[in-house]
């Protein structure tokens, strides 16, 4: 017992010495996940190679595998061999790797800084801390680009042109994914906004919501990569296409293509950090400390700069500036800039949580027909 | 009589053979063991491992031990609530793997057999605080001492008999909750008198005791139990017999029974956290699938599912592996076929032609190998979309339309004319191989008895190349079986294979028994297969070169 004892004092010291010379104890070298692309170029920039400046001797990879970050994590946990720091995932993966205790919980008002007013952490994110480990960088939406040249005199201005095979004939590109589509599906069959839910988690609302994708099915061309879609939209084998709003921004601004955006009924979605359990005491450390750099106001602020996700924190929004290399006012290619966030959706992270398998089997067997 | 035969030294010969030989054995046993243990850790292993998975279903009955055997009795068929003592056992169970973050993943893991599960969990898991405040809190406000973990320390600590029992089944339950070693000393024991006056709380507290101490590396001895002790201890006094208990904390326990302090009503509690408790659906899931081991993942892996009364098909609308099974199947042979009809006359030529041109040739069908995958995918859909090269071409011939273009790809033709393309070099070689092994004499023997072109060939040059095209039908068949970025790409909806949905199931719905399931599934299909061309054509037949 004295032993015990003794032995349990001696971790608390460690652990209280831990703190208060936290540079000696952190790991000098990160991984760091993320989505490879202009995506994680822009983190690189943004917060990555300040942290570095800031402290010498400290290095940094990337790996490039966001997309199958839930499925990696955890067969790197059954194998007792962590070898990620930090994790960059969507909101909804964040949540299931908290469910499957894979990510560390995080405190906001402890491990995230203030924003420079002293608005708490907590404050600033707001309704978009969705998870207990999630910590958020960028708001993105997805949504339709349209053919400028294809689409006639009158360009589309909201989403049900997507249904509209007769004002706007030619092939769309949706995902080949329930989520979203089965959304649009109900909002442009009627169902107001605030029932969609309600209406998809009842087996009539998800045949109704098939049957109004099945209006269009044989003008659908099926994407599964974001790529695709600007893609598509650049050989003129869609004429509009539902992707990722950076995406479109990219074939738009920066390959100067012939498409407009059409924001109308945008779904938000968001795009953060987790911390995977399972690190030694000086990695977490050292992660820890890497995120509560990389999330603070400015560095959020300045992601910006390269690339058009609205930053997460609220106090960031009006120290975005401009394109870093195209000069151009950033603000306006936000998702969450006013005029473009007329009429949003936010995803649902709970409902897609629960009906994701349910739903996602019908769709692939009603895709299949 | 026969004589043994001994060798020089004396032993037998038969003996000193067989010492020599085995040595032999062992020395390239030796020689190829680095190989087969390689084989071994990297392929054997995980492989095994991975398809064990499609029937391994332990984590329900460990992280809810208690729920799962108090309902073992209950009828699962009916339309009644389960009784009362597994409310009771639900809330201790989701109580403990709810501090442990364990109830998510069995959220996660029954959401697959019902819709909306993996919620209930994790909303239930934040709330079962407030079900244990219910007597907690009047606990405590009748003496402040409750509120000290020191006194639960003094009232449980082994002061004579130890409960050896119960401490090793509560190191059991929560080794088996957590994945992890609870062997270490606790700086606990439960006491035998007290754990047989109140068995409820006995047990919350030492599953406390086991947890803070092997898992946080906390002394229980200064730390305050969790909430869900007080409930347990005010259940056990309801019916508790304080009277010959002389023990410590004996005058705060009567006090406490006294006071007759409100337990919670288990079943009433978990009715008003969340409606889906007071139906009988969750309770029929976990039922259902709480065995150890389940056949539930390979009767999703055939559109089958398990329920209370035994196997059914699923809903129509969510019937989609089998189509994919049979598709999978059906393009397969149709890729092989089509990888037969244009490799063989390529192989003859290649085995025809001199050395020179052969060579040339080779590197020709050899070239695309050495691209990458992707990048030759990709090259089909800028060949085969509609805006592509091979339709802007009939168009500018006058062939079709400029508004009537042809669809070429995200559908099942565009996955047969990549694949086959992907496919062809694993046909050509091994045709190759043994068609370069075929005299040339043969044909023209056969054609100077009176053969005529056709027979000659028919008759005597292809009967000695089907090993080729068995060798390459395999190898091709097999591939293509499994082939999944392709299809992925250029199939669209319906040129779509089964390695799809394993995919699917493995990186998105992380649904891995069922992804198992799948695989193995499509493994015995691979075997049986193989078994039939065994049979029909005689696997002796087969020549990689």
């Amino acid at each position: 017992m004295k032993l015990t004892k003794t032995l349990l004092a001696t971790t608390a010291l460690t652990l209280a010495s831990g703190t208060a010379f936290a540079d000696g104890h952190m790991a000098s070298d990160m991984t760091l996940v993320s989505w490879g692309g202009a995506y994680q170029n822009s983190q690189q920039k943004a917060y990555v190679e300040p942290y570095l400046e800031m402290n010498e001797g400290v290095t940094a990879v990337w790996d490039e595998s966001s997309a199958e970050a839930v499925a990696k994590l955890r067969a790197m946990n059954e194998a007792g061999s962590v070898t990620w720091d930090v994790v960059d995932v969507v909101a909804a993966d964040a949540i299931r790797l908290c469910d499957e205790g894979l990510a560390l919980e995080i405190d906001p008002e402890e491990d995230l800084a203030a924003a420079p007013d002293g608005t708490s952490a907590e404050d600033d994110f707001g309704d978009l801390l969705v998870s207990d480990c999630f910590i958020p960088q960028i708001v993105y939406s997805t949504t339709f680009g349209y053919r400028t040249d294809l689409v006639g005199d009158t360009p589309p201005t909201e989403v049900c042109a997507v249904f509209d095979t007769e004002t706007y004939p030619g092939k769309r590109s949706l995902e080949k994914r329930p989520i979203n589509n089965m959304e649009w599906a109900l909002l442009c069959d009627g169902v107001a906004k605030d029932d969609v839910y309600d209406v998809l988690a009842t087996e009539e609302g998800q045949q109704q919501a098939l049957d109004k994708l099945a209006t269009i099915k044989d003008d659908v061309i099926w994407w599964s990569a974001g790529a695709d879609t600007p893609q598509l939209l650049a050989d003129g084998e869609v004429i509009m296409g539902s992707t990722y709003n950076g995406r479109l921004f990219a074939a738009i601004e920066e390959q100067k293509q012939p498409i407009g955006m059409l924001w109308d009924a945008q779904v938000f979605d968001l795009d953060g950090w987790i911390i995977p359990t399972g690190l030694s005491p000086e990695r977490e450390a050292r992660a820890r400390d890497f995120i509560k750099f990389a999330t603070d106001t400015q560095r959020l602020a300045d992601q910006a700069k390269y690339i058009s996700y609205g930053p997460a924190r609220a106090s960031s929004a009006p120290l975005v500036g401009q394109h870093a290399e195209l000069g151009i006012d950033m603000a306006p290619h936000m998702p969450t800039d006013p005029d473009n966030a007329q009429n949003t959706f936010l995803y649902n992270y709970e409902f897609w949580a629960d009906y994701r398998d349910d739903i996602d089997a019908k769709f692939q067997a009603w895709l299949a027909q | 009589m026969a004589e043994t035969m001994l060798a020089a030294d004396g032993t037998p010969l038969k003996r000193s053979l067989a010492r020599a030989l085995r040595r032999q054995k062992l020395r390239a046993l030796a020689l190829i063991a680095p190989l087969l243990i390689f084989v071994l850790i990297t392929f054997i292993v995980p492989i095994a491992s991975m398809l064990f998975r499609s029937v391994e279903n332990d984590i329900v009955a460990n992280t809810l031990p208690y729920t799962v055997e108090a309902l073992a009795d209950w009828d699962a068929t009916g339309t009644d609530l389960p009784p009362e003592p597994v409310f009771e056992a639900m809330f201790y169970d989701m109580f403990l793997a709810a501090e442990a973050k364990r109830h998510t993943r069995l959220g996660t893991r029954l959401n697959y057999e019902q819709t909306g599960i993996s919620s209930l969990f994790r909303q239930s898991g934040r709330r079962m605080d407030d079900i244990a405040d219910i007597s907690y809190e009047p606990l405590e406000d009748l003496d402040k001492s409750w509120d000290d973990g020191e006194t639960w320390y003094a009232l449980f600590n082994a002061r004579g008999d130890i409960d050896s029992d119960l401490l090793d089944a509560q190191r059991k339950r929560i080794a088996a909750l957590t994945d992890g070693d609870t062997s270490a000393d606790i700086n606990f024991a439960p006491d035998a008198q007290l754990s047989a006056l109140l068995p409820l709380a006995a047990r919350e507290y030492t599953a406390w005791a086991v947890y803070v101490a092997t898992q946080n590396n906390r002394d229980p001895a200064d730390r305050d139990p969790w909430e869900s002790v007080a409930p347990a201890l005010v259940t056990d006094l309801q019916t508790a017999d304080l009277s010959r208990y002389s023990g410590p904390m004996a005058d705060m326990l009567r006090a406490a029974q006294q006071a007759a302090l409100p337990a919670p009503d288990y079943a009433a509690a978990f009715a008003d956290m969340d409606d889906d408790w007071a139906r009988p659906q969750p309770w029929q899931t976990i039922q259902t699938h709480s065995s150890a081991y389940t056949s539930g993942y390979f009767l999703n892996a055939v559109d089958a599912q398990k329920t209370p009364e035994g196997v059914a098909w699923q809903p129509e609308e969510k019937q989609i592996l089998l189509t994919l099974f049979g598709r999978t199947i059906w393009m397969s042979l149709l890729i092989t076929f089509s990888c037969i009809a244009l490799g063989y006359p390529i192989a003859w030529l290649l085995a025809n032609l001199p050395m020179r041109q052969a060579n040339l040739l080779l590197i020709l069908v050899l070239l695309p190998f050495w691209t990458s995958l992707l990048v030759r995918t990709s090259a089909w859909k800028v060949m085969l979309q509609q805006q592509g090269v091979i339709n802007d071409v009939l168009v500018w011939i006058g062939f079709v339309a400029d508004d009537g273009r042809l669809i070429m790809i995200n559908n099942q033709f565009g996955t047969i004319v990549a694949m086959t393309h992907i496919l062809l070099p694993f046909m050509i070689l091994p045709m190759y191989s043994v068609m370069q092994t075929i005299p040339p004499s043969y044909l023209r023997a056969a054609k100077s008895l009176g053969a005529t072109n056709w027979t000659a060939f028919w008759r005597v040059y292809f009967p000695q190349s089907v090993p080729g095209i068995g060798a390459g039908s395999i190898l091709v068949f097999i591939l293509a079986i499994g082939y999944y970025i392709t299809p992925e790409i250029v199939g669209g909806t319906k040129g779509v294979f089964i390695s799809n949905r394993i995919a699917y199931h493995i990186s998105s719905s992380l649904n891995w028994g069922l992804a198992a399931a799948l695989g193995t599934i499509l493994l015995a299909a691979v075997l049986v297969l193989y078994w039939a061309y065994d049979k029909i054509v005689g696997i002796d037949n087969v020549k990689l070169g």
